[in-house]
């Protein structure tokens, strides 16, 4: 495995978009090419090496990118990544991961909103708390996340899997409002509580919140209770309550809502 | 001398009926509502800003007009990344040339409407809109909602001008052919002026929306419901038939639907709820706006670069994203390095986090009025009053242009309108630009 160890030089002033961070995109490179990969800056286009430290360590196979540092204002790291891994040793800024098709990504602190965003396949995983949109669809679009997995360690925010259409996001803590949003696919759990309008115009696939709902979404009819319900391939022991949705948005929707009873 | 027909530059209403007399004792100002009046007033008011001032040693001190438009230009040409930013009580003709700055200098171009109706933009681009002008409601409509909006205070003319007490063709009794029902968390004027008030919690509207569109599905809403929002099933139906039995019905959408917790997703669920009404009778929606021209940007940009507010200019083609490009995101974020603030007290508007960070960054002023914008500016150009100093266009709140015609001139020699001062400032810029490159 060739490895590519970007350590983040120091404070960042205007945020930076960093899509070239990705494994197909620096395979294959030396090392001065590497350090020469444009990136934005507002609307300058700077090398990669004003921002990284670079390091290569050569070998076989797969590309792994190492992310040293706070990256917390470099945004659009690992956009439209096919293979490879990615493993971010802080936080990180917005789009992480975004439109990703393969490979894996790994954040050991935070990352920015729109993580995720119409993801097609790979795994991103991010430890700590993520931000709003996380795997959702782009503004106007009607279809977010399709394909891959997404797990989050910590909270995330709102929107989560707005516009979802296959895949799993895992959340291990708790969620803000509008998680689900527009789903019509896939499989969302929430193993912690969340605030309102969960599954809002939710049409299809399936969500889950173990810790309970504040505010429950209004066009939620309840159709039944499960034991011991099998959600993401486990086993979730206890009595849930199984909702069909949303009939604000449609007369025949098929949307299934667990919450524990 | 008497001025008829004039346009008035404040809120949305864009009302075009006005008549002004200047006399020795002063400016009347007929048919303008308090807001209005006050507005006119302002021609002649001792807080004027009258020459350019400049910012030296933390001091702002009066400048000659090609020293302050040097400076101003000095400062955008240098940044990185501007914010420009601009207000909605300037006409379309200055907002344009104001997007065109910003495309040049790859900066961002954002306006009221991010802190305004941008939910309600944003809820149209979700679910679409179905929408008339201002008039068919007036001839048509036998059911007024006004939903988190209350025009008495905030739009004191919509009701006796376009809504509820003027006869329509359709509408002959006036105020006696329509039903009005507001919601409103608050017992406002206008809620006390309806045949039905629905006082619902602060922050349900989205559960009252959803709720509504349930009940027209067939369905009943979550029994917590009524709890959430406040508003009895009983009460959800008895608006629901006023709203399926009416011949024309107009959903009228304020602030409170666009600012409550929920944002464009209310707006959109009003949308999606107005749509459904149109298979039972027919239907629409407008934006209540608190701008003369707050719509006009929307237009304006729209119709220039594809999307209405929150424009990102970096990569050389308009890239959109609320939460990222807007405003109130990019100062928070400390994610601009310069300010160019037309028409609008940012400072005083927007959370004090991003008011400070306007402190911190170079600042440039269009205004017609000390304010505290003003106050942290480096440079302060004195601002023209459409509508009243210059021509231009409007667009009114149901998206219909206005043009307006002044009724004196700008006092000042150097610019005829903030249009004029704002192409002059390009110049100056590209200039700069093009001489260091």
């Amino acid at each position: 495995m060739t490895e590519i160890i970007l350590e983040v030089k120091g404070p960042i002033g205007l945020t930076v978009e960093a899509e070239a961070v990705c494994p197909h995109r620096l395979s294959g490179l030396a090392p001065g090419e590497i350090e020469a990969q444009l990136v934005w800056q507002g609307p300058a286009q700077l090398p990669l090496s004003d921002f990284f430290e670079v390091e290569v360590r050569e070998g076989e196979g797969e590309v792994r990118i190492a992310i040293e540092g706070d990256a917390s204002r470099i945004k659009r790291i690992g956009q439209g990544m096919r293979s490879g891994c990615i493993e971010i040793d802080g936080s990180c800024g917005m789009h992480l991961g975004e439109e990703m098709e393969g490979g894996s990504i790994l954040v050991r602190g935070n990352a920015g909103s729109w993580a995720g965003m119409e993801m097609r396949g790979g795994l991103l995983e991010i430890e700590g708390d993520a931000g709003d949109h996380v795997g959702s669809a782009h503004r106007g679009s009607w279809r977010g996340m399709s394909g891959g997995e997404i797990r989050i360690g910590g909270s995330a925010k709102s929107q989560l899997g707005g516009g979802m259409i296959g895949g799993k996001i895992s959340v291990a803590r708790d969620v803000q409002n509008f998680c689900a949003i527009r789903q019509s696919g896939g499989l969302i759990l929430v193993h912690g509580r969340a605030v309102r309008g969960v599954g809002a115009e939710m049409t299809g696939g399936v969500a889950a919140v173990l810790g309970g709902i504040e505010r429950f979404s209004p066009g939620f009819v309840e159709t039944g209770m499960e034991e011991d319900p099998v959600l993401g391939g486990e086993k979730r022991p206890g009595t849930f309550i199984r909702y069909c949705g949303d009939y604000a948005i449609s007369k025949n929707p098929k949307g299934t809502l667990f919450v524990r009873g | 001398m008497m001025f008829r027909n004039l346009v008035c530059p404040v809120c949305g209403a864009s009302c075009d009926d006005i008549q002004v007399e200047m006399t020795a004792e002063g400016i009347v100002a007929k048919n303008a509502c308090k807001m209005g009046n006050a507005k006119f007033q302002e021609l002649a008011s001792p807080h004027r800003i009258r020459q350019p001032l400049i910012c030296q040693g933390g001091e702002m001190l009066p400048s000659g007009w090609e020293e302050a438009l040097d400076r101003a230009a000095d400062i955008l040409a240098s940044s990185s990344r501007p914010l420009i930013f601009i207000g909605s009580e300037t006409s379309c003709e200055a907002m344009e040339v104001g997007l065109h700055l910003g495309e040049y200098l790859g900066g961002v171009v954002d306006s009221n409407s991010t802190v305004c109706h941008g939910p309600t933009a944003m809820g149209i681009q979700e679910a679409g809109r179905v929408g008339a002008t201002a008039g068919q409601s007036k001839n048509r409509a036998d059911l007024t909602v006004y939903w988190g909006s209350n025009p008495l205070e905030s739009m004191p003319r919509h009701m006796s001008r376009y809504a509820v007490y003027p006869r329509g063709y359709w509408t002959r009794r006036g105020r006696f052919d329509r039903t009005v029902i507001t919601v409103d968390p608050r017992r406002s004027l206008t809620a006390e002026n309806s045949d039905l008030h629905i006082q619902l919690n602060p922050n349900t509207d989205f559960e009252l929306l959803s709720a509504l569109l349930a009940l027209l599905h067939g369905q009943q809403p979550h029994p917590s419901a009524e709890e959430v929002t406040g508003v009895a099933i009983r009460q959800m139906e008895e608006m629901l038939e006023l709203m399926k039995g009416c011949n024309y019905g107009v959903i009228y959408a304020g602030l409170g639907m666009a600012s409550s917790y929920g944002k464009h997703r209310n707006a959109e669920m009003a949308f999606h709820l107005v749509q459904e009404l149109n298979n039972h009778t027919k239907f629409v929606i407008g934006a209540l706006r608190g701008h003369c021209n707050v719509a006009g940007f929307n237009q304006v940009a729209s119709y220039l670069y594809g999307y209405p507010f929150g424009l990102d200019f970096s990569r050389g083609y308009p890239r959109y994203n609320p939460g990222e490009f807007t405003a109130v995101d990019l100062l928070r974020e400390r994610d601009v390095d310069a300010a160019l603030v037309v028409c609008a007290d940012l400072v005083s508007h927007f959370p004090a986090d991003c008011a400070s960070y306007l402190g911190e960054i170079p600042m440039i002023c269009i205004d017609i009025a000390s304010c505290p914008t003003t106050m942290l500016s480096d440079v302060v150009l004195p601002g023209v009053i459409d509508a009243m100093e210059c021509d231009g266009t409007f667009y009114r709140l149901d998206d219909v242009p206005i043009y307006f015609q002044p009724f004196t001139a700008s006092p000042f020699p150097f610019t005829a309108s903030n249009q004029h001062t704002l192409q002059q400032l390009m110049e100056r810029v590209r200039g700069r630009k093009e001489a260091g490159s």
